[in-house]
């Protein structure tokens, strides 16, 4: 009888976890609750996108309340397989997180950390999970209130000007979402997302509905970082603790990702969005200006970090591209990249954090040299830089593969050269780097004398997640089945039972 | 004499691609230890060819060797399996790379080089990458490792860790990286998604079904995504990779690296394109006359060029057009004139870089310019030189000669009678900008006068570069008497003969 509970828990282990970590305000004990908790979360979500896999969807009454009035919890392939990356990805970051705050936050503030960095993976498990619209959009409002606290956490004081500058985009994106959630509550009368959906579908095209859906997407595409609305989230990453970098640029946006392929693909069907919204063409030139004018930002900052941000952008833009494609197969790769770019860019930002652990700076002169004095670090980023430029047997390569074959599939060579060119830009701002920390002399100083390579507890995540990159390079089975069955679940659905024609 | 019989043939696949790799794990175990580094060196080298003797003897026997090491994409295979054209590139590959060790050490120890184990791990792993090249049996499997090569490379270019090195590899980098993932990498996805397919089969993946189209924009996509055989205008990386030491450029940029680019153009041709259908691919002549143009515009640069290392570089990018002429002037003859070259050339070119190395070493010059009168201190190293030279150019009796002698039969048997005469000029060019080089260093200036030559003046380079010049010009020399073994591999290539048809 426990067996269905199972799919609750990623969502309730963290909220009840978080506030003990205040209350006994222990750090080791904190760091160990959390970390302890984030695992049994993450071992979890593995057993569900297993089940999931094999029996398509799994559903939970909340309360014992009937969907559609009480809240549903559902879990399809798309959603635990992000479900297990975000749990994933958390419990190596808090691992990580460990040394890494020592030196970005200040002392009395760890046990804060660890509480907002619970209370965000409440957030964005519930996303995940539920099946209901409003519910969404609270846990959506859980996991970015969470967010902001854990930008605005570093000892870095610029780091509050980035946390508020998010914090006004992020709540103009949730209102947005909130006025789109209601507009469609208003036409038809029902919150869960398969009702939602056949509802929907009946009624056919209304105002009301496509402006909930106009306001829907424009939130969303704030949350997910989309250009032209990115421009929180280069500051944000640059100036919050590297922990919550990585974190966030693996887990945060990838959910948002995820609340719009569920908003395009179940709720209003892909036929009604891209066919009669013409969304798709818009989606398209937004994901190619994105994908160039980022990468081509990237190339230009001299903070390392900041040259992983706008990257980030860039590669949602791939992602975007993916789902923009409107093809079953556009939308696997589309997926793909989430699970595989949460790979490559945790790794790169843990790796950017040990490095500011030891320097004390992320500016691209702080990496001269660093070859061999930080050899196992930098060979990580190395490892994740190779994957991001998508070079063979790398995570990174599989998922260019996918795009550039769903764009081929449809004979759109030009989408598919410009894909590959795209990942050329991503060749200069990594190599940049990577040529500074082998190739440059260090800057001699007594300072830089003694830096030594980073502690244990901050290479072994990190290496986990290097080695992440090629053994999903290596071997797709997993995921690549995973999206695939996400894809066809998400197509499947919209194609037989929702779609406005 | 097959010292690897018990083994089941299938398995020397797996062997040619571990044995660099534990070689290189070798050199780091013993980087402490110079002496036992450089045997464990040479010791991989000849264990790794007479691992591909083995292969070659079980080819000519017809014994088929295929190995599968699993999929990374659904559907496609990283795999191996053994072919006569593979066959004839790793024995190339992996016997220069013998001697190009023995001439490394003395060129690494007399220049005093820094990072000496860096070096021989790179080379080792780049050895690897060529063999798994050399026997990929489909285009996923040759693109993987073929840009494994290209990472296992740019250390050995920015090896001297200069600002020329770090902008010299930036360049290697940026073209060879670009050109694959913007065109060979578009090109294989285009091949997948049209053919259903990336095996390599012999005769060619395409059919009258699928689009004319789109099969010659993929010959286009192919030739340039392959920027290792720098066809113009992506042959910039290739002068640009000789800030690397001597002995990178002789083994990487004459043999290994240059010679993967046109290999697998050749086998693009050969097995996924097929020599027969290519006459009906529309752009196959644009792309045959835009290699003879490579030919003839790269040998006017080399004429410019006064280093004798940038000079040799431009050269090769000459010479490498005349595998991609021979590849797409879609005869049989021509084909196997291409292949042939891959040897002649890679003898001639390696004494060349040889011979460049030995005079940095012994006498610190890098211009051509300075060497007026060299041969009183060289004299075998010039002597060498003229081999080479005349290898490369393609008069008797040195190897070149045949390789172009099929490559112009190929051409009149196309009906090319223009390519014929690109042919004539490139070899006059070469006589041009190769022969000067030896004649200004034995003879002297007219109205000069100089005291007669003893040997009080001889400053050869180290011993073993020399043995390593010996080996090669021997090979330039003995290819041309006795070429019949490399021809009988050749003729083995489903596609392909010696023979003239018509």
């Amino acid at each position: 009888m426990f067996g269905q509970h199972f799919l609750i828990l990623p969502v309730v282990l963290p909220l009840m976890a978080a506030p003990l970590c205040i209350i006994f305000s222990h750090r080791l004990f904190a760091w160990l609750l959390a970390t302890l908790v984030s695992g049994l979360s993450f071992v979890i979500s593995i057993n569900l996108l297993l089940a999931a896999l094999e029996q398509g969807v799994l559903s939970y009454a909340v309360g014992g309340w009937e969907a559609p009035w009480g809240i549903e919890v559902r879990l399809d392939a798309a959603s635990a397989m992000v479900l297990s990356v975000v749990t994933g990805i958390s419990t190596l970051v808090l691992i990580y997180a460990k040394a890494s705050i020592e030196t970005e936050i200040d002392t009395n503030q760890h046990t804060l950390f660890y509480t907002a960095h619970l209370l965000c993976l409440t957030g964005l498990s519930g996303i995940l999970s539920t099946g209901d619209a409003f519910n969404l959009f609270v846990f959506l409002e859980i996991s970015s209130l969470a967010t902001y606290t854990l930008v605005s956490l570093a000892s870095d004081k610029r780091c509050l000007t980035a946390a508020f500058r998010y914090l006004v985009m992020g709540t103009i994106g949730a209102t947005f979402i909130l006025i789109g959630v209601g507009m469609m509550y208003m036409q038809t009368g029902t919150l869960n997302m398969m009702d939602l959906a056949g509802r929907i579908a009946e009624i056919g095209g209304s105002r009301t509905l496509n402006t909930g859906l106009a306001f829907i997407l424009v939130g969303v595409s704030i949350k997910l970082a989309l250009f032209p609305l990115h421009m929180w989230l280069p500051p944000a990453y640059t100036h919050a603790p590297s922990a919550v970098s990585a974190f966030l640029a693996s887990t945060a946006t990838k959910v948002a990702v995820y609340v719009m392929v569920r908003f395009i693909f179940t709720i209003y069907g892909a036929e009604y969005v891209f066919h009669t919204m013409g969304m798709d063409l818009i989606l398209l030139l937004l994901a190619i200006v994105a994908i160039f004018k980022c990468s081509f930002m990237a190339m230009a900052q001299s903070n390392v970090k900041t040259v992983l941000a706008y990257s980030s952008v860039a590669q949602i833009g791939y992602m975007i591209l993916g789902i923009s494609l409107a093809s079953a197969a556009g939308l696997m790769a589309g997926l793909l990249h989430v699970f595989n770019h949460a790979l490559m860019k945790g790794a790169l930002f843990m790796a950017v954090g040990a490095v500011l652990y030891r320097t004390g700076s992320v500016d691209i002169k702080a990496f001269r040299g660093l070859g061999i004095k930080m050899p196992f670090t930098m060979a990580a980023f190395v490892i994740a830089g190779m994957s991001i430029v998508g070079v063979p047997l790398t995570a990174g390569f599989v998922s260019k593969w996918y795009l550039v074959t769903a764009a081929l599939e449809q004979q759109n060579w030009l989408v598919a050269f410009l894909i590959l060119l795209g990942s050329l830009l991503a060749v200069i701002y990594i190599f940049r780097i990577i040529e500074t920390a082998y190739l440059k002399k260090p800057i001699e100083s007594a300072a830089n004398k003694d830096i030594k390579e980073a502690p244990l507890i901050m290479l072994i995540p990190m290496w986990i997640l290097a080695l992440a990159n090629i053994y999903f390079g290596l071997d797709t089975s997993l995921s690549v089945a995973a999206a695939e069955s996400a894809s066809h679940w998400l197509a499947f659905s919209t194609l037989s039972e929702g779609g406005v024609q | 004499m097959n010292l690897w019989s018990a083994l089941d043939p299938s398995q020397l696949i797996n062997l040619t691609i571990l044995v660099p790799l534990i070689g290189a794990a070798a050199v780091v175990l013993l980087a402490k230890h110079p002496n036992w580094r450089e045997a464990a060196s040479i010791t991989t080298a000849v264990i790794l060819f007479t691992l591909v003797l083995a292969i070659t003897e079980h080819t000519f026997n017809q014994v088929p060797m295929a190995v599968v090491w699993g999929s990374t994409l659904p559907n496609i295979n990283i795999a191996f399996a053994v072919e006569p054209l593979g066959v004839l590139f790793a024995l190339v590959a992996s016997f220069l790379w013998i001697i190009t060790t023995i001439y490394a050490i003395g060129y690494m120890r007399s220049h005093k080089e820094r990072k000496q184990t860096r070096f021989f791990l790179c080379f080792a792993l780049a050895l690897s990458t060529v063999m798994a090249i050399c026997f990929s049996a489909n285009l996923l499997t040759l693109f993987i490792f073929y840009e494994l090569l290209t990472l296992s490379t740019y250390p050995l270019v920015t090896h001297a860790n200069t600002e020329a090195a770090k902008r010299g590899g930036r360049v290697y980098l940026g073209i060879l990286l670009g050109t694959s993932v913007a065109f060979l990498l578009f090109a294989m996805v285009g091949t997948w998604v049209t053919a259903g397919t990336l095996d390599f089969t012999p005769g060619g993946v395409f059919n009258d079904t699928h689009s004319k189209g789109m099969v010659a924009l993929l010959l286009v996509l192919f030739c340039y995504g392959i920027g290792k055989a720098a066809l113009m205008p992506f042959h910039r990386w290739l002068p640009a990779a000789m800030v690397a030491p001597t002995p990178v450029s002789a083994l990487l940029h004459a043999v290994a690296v240059v010679k993967a680019g046109v290999f697998s153009i050749l086998k693009v041709v050969i097995y996924i394109f097929g020599i027969d259908n290519l006459g009906q691919i529309v752009t196959a002549d644009l792309m045959l006359y835009i290699a003879a143009a490579t030919v003839l515009l790269a040998s006017c640069v080399a004429m410019t060029k006064d280093n004798l290392k940038a000079r040799l570089a431009y050269s090769t990018v000459s010479q490498l057009s005349y595998i991609i002429v021979g590849a797409l002037l879609a005869t049989s003859v021509a084909a196997a004139g291409a292949s042939l070259h891959i040897v002649t050339h890679a003898v001639g070119k390696i004494t060349l870089f040889f011979c460049a190395g030995a005079i940095m070493v012994a006498c610190h010059k890098k211009n051509i310019s300075e060497m007026v009168g060299l041969g009183r201190q060289m004299p075998l190293t010039m002597i060498a030189f003229a081999i080479g030279a005349i290898s490369i150019i393609g008069l008797p009796p040195m190897a070149g000669t045949w390789s172009k002698w099929y490559l112009v039969v190929g051409a009149l048997e196309a009906d090319k009678l223009i390519i014929v005469v690109v042919l004539t000029i490139s070899s006059l060019l070469n006589v041009a900008y190769l022969l000067p080089l030896p004649i200004k260093a034995f003879f002297n200036r007219p109205g000069e006068k100089q005291p007669p030559w003893s040997w009080s003046e001889v400053n050869e380079a180290p011993l073993l570069i020399l043995i390593a010049l010996a080996v090669t010009t021997s090979a330039c020399i003995a290819l041309f008497f006795n070429p019949q073994p490399v021809i009988e591999l050749i003729n083995l290539i489903p596609g392909v003969s010696t023979e003239i048809t018509r």
